[in-house]
């Protein structure tokens, strides 16, 4: 397992660099320099200014220095400071902003997984049938479905002509003054949307996949051993049956950490909820260069980072990964 | 084309044909085609006319869909903006299929270093959240919708290569391959005549349900206000407008939403219905 693990995060390796040139590059297209941009969102910027950010930035270097730069100083978690008007280092803004993104989005999985496991379990077992087909249906719809336009009908519905639910950002107006439980109520309050469009459009992905592999296991001959046994039903699909089936929503699980980010833009755009994708978006407005760079990558890394764990998880569960690797090593 | 070949077409197509769901789709994405092009002779409006009198009008006789805030008719922009939607589906995904065809190809056949670069860049691209890269990329560029269409093509080609990719490995070994290579045929030759046509199948449902995944990329780019820039209409865009006015004309924002779920439902049932057509054994409803 040890060996497993360092030759996983070995392989991490070029695909950092990869990700560090790849972003390096994207903001390089940008047709005049980001100092120019900068400089002429602000006409006060003097030429002895711009030629002061011009050398912070290295611009005048060749290229390959001024990725070589970039990257040592990446990694001493140094993405520059951010072009908006407070000036804040890039790094600061973006851990402020991270756990809101990150937690809102594990409570997304934690819904989606506890949803899709049973509809997918259901669907395969009752295949054909009335809830197999309407399941179909679901699935089909939320694949379809623009979350962001399902944002704005529940914001219309909930928010605006039924009032019971608030429309925007994490928490209402003056929560300081209340008590603990006033407040998580108002912020489970402020979360009961996004998180619920968030979980169904996820949702449709997961469960098809769920129906398709317990199929796939329900026609294999150990099942059929374990029923012939006289086991129940009950015992055979969610002991000997569901285990398997469970393997590949584990490359789900990490396939769907770039989605998940992504998202984030659009989810945290309409709803204000302070997060990494608004900060991103306010960002890319902004033409805020750093802050861009930054959030890529490390949108980037945290997406290597989910689907090593999801491996992980895979060669924990599954030991023929584990111990073939291992012995190919 | 042999005979064997449109034998096989003709088995596909009866087997897409048997698929109700399939074929429905099928029609609403033809039926789209035909309205958006016959636009000018559906509706009587311009797209981008604007009537001060007429401003955010609900839905009657003279306005299917209501009008915007500058007077504008919906059902006429809606209309021109399924043209901008469909094209950047189509030109999106034709960009996205043809770069990973070819690397897929290239990977595949070749094999060795080649193929290692190359599927260790299909991983790297892959690791970037898509939605954060064509963000970035558009923030930079001036916004036009031959942008938006290139980098949904350029963030979307991963999935196709591998594809192509895992088909070239398979078909490679096999003992025709092998033939064509002892009689002396070239490199291209055996990858266009021998391995590429047993990769169209699964690049074709690829690419169908890719399409519906660039037009839905489309309108929350052009949602976010970053996409199609108005006033050229797109569903995305008209749904923008629609979320300005949120509590005063609830027709802005529910037609071109409807619009996009049809439409991305219908490219899904296709999708879904050639998967089933060419290989049944992995159908949904079997």
């Amino acid at each position: 397992m040890l060996s497993y693990l360092a030759k996983r995060l070995l392989l991490m390796i070029p695909l950092l660099v990869g990700i560090t040139i790849i972003t390096f590059g994207v903001i390089h297209l940008a047709p005049g320099e980001p100092v120019e941009m900068q400089v002429a969102m602000n006409p006060k910027v003097s030429a002895e200014a711009r030629e002061r950010l011009r050398k912070f930035y290295e611009l005048d270097k060749p290229l390959h220095v001024q990725y070589g730069k970039w990257v040592s100083r990446l990694v001493r978690l140094d993405f520059g400071r951010s072009f908006a008007p407070d000036g804040r280092p890039v790094i600061t803004k973006i851990r402020e902003r991270l756990p809101v993104t990150i937690s809102l989005n594990l409570i997304v999985l934690i819904l989606e997984f506890a949803l899709a496991i049973p509809i997918g379990v259901m669907a395969a077992t009752h295949r054909d049938g009335p809830l197999d087909r309407w399941t179909t249906v679901f699935v089909f719809l939320g694949f379809a479905t623009p979350l962001f336009w399902l944002s704005l009908i529940l914001m219309y519905l909930f928010g605006v002509k039924l009032g019971w639910l608030p429309i925007s950002g994490l928490h209402s107006l003056g929560y300081e003054v209340h008590g603990l439980w006033w407040q998580v109520g108002d912020l489970t309050k402020h979360l009961v949307i996004p998180i619920s469009v968030a979980t169904f459009g996820s949702l449709a992905g997961l469960s098809r996949y769920m129906r398709t592999g317990m199929i796939e296991v329900l026609g294999q001959d150990y099942i059929m051993t374990a029923r012939a046994k006289g086991l129940p039903e009950r015992v055979v699909i969610y002991r000997h049956a569901l285990r398997n089936a469970l393997l590949p929503a584990i490359t789900i699980l990490g396939l769907s950490v770039p989605g998940l980010i992504g998202g984030s833009v659009i989810f945290e755009s309409i709803f204000a909820i302070p997060g990494m994708g608004k900060l991103f978006m306010d960002g890319v407005m902004a033409r805020d260069y750093p802050l861009v760079m930054g959030v890529l990558v490390i949108g980037a890394v945290l997406t290597l980072l989910g689907n090593l764990l999801a491996d992980l998880a895979y060669a924990v569960a599954d030991p023929r990964i584990r111990h073939g690797r291992e012995r190919a090593l | 084309m042999t005979r064997r070949d449109s034998y096989l077409q003709d088995v596909v197509w009866r087997r897409f044909r048997a698929n109700r769901f399939a074929m429905a789709g099928g029609m609403v994405v033809v039926a789209l085609f035909v309205l958006s092009i016959l636009a000018p002779f559906i509706t009587p409006y311009e797209p981008n006319s604007l009537d001060a009198y007429h401003v955010l009008l609900p839905p009657s006789f003279a306005h299917w869909f209501g009008t915007d805030e500058v007077g504008r008719d919906v059902f006429t922009r809606m209309l021109y903006g399924a043209q901008i939607s469909l094209k950047v589906g189509f030109v999106a995904i034709g960009i996205a299929t043809l770069i990973g065809t070819v690397v897929g190809l290239v990977a595949g056949y070749y094999g060795g270093w080649l193929d290692s670069l190359l599927m260790r860049f299909v991983d790297i691209m892959f690791c970037f959240p898509t939605f954060f890269l064509i963000l970035a990329v558009i923030a930079l560029l001036e916004p036009s919708i031959w942008y938006i269409m290139l980098i949904i093509g350029l963030t979307g080609w991963m999935g196709v290569a591998r594809l192509v990719r895992a088909e070239v490995l398979s078909i490679r070994e096999r003992d025709y391959v092998l033939a064509a290579r002892v009689i002396g045929c070239s490199d291209l030759r055996i990858i266009f005549r021998h391995i590429l046509p047993n990769a169209v199948g699964p690049v074709l449902v690829y690419a169908t349900l890719g399409i519906a995944g660039a037009i839905l990329t489309e309108s929350s780019l052009s949602f976010l206000g970053i996409g199609v820039p108005p006033p050229t209409p797109s569903w995305g865009n008209i749904l923008a407008s629609g979320k300005e006015f949120l509590e005063f004309a609830w027709w802005l924002f529910l037609f071109p939403g409807l619009a996009i779920m049809v439409t991305v439902l219908s490219y899904y049932l296709v999708g879904e219905g050639i998967r089933d057509a060419i290989d049944p054994r992995f159908s949904s409803r079997r």
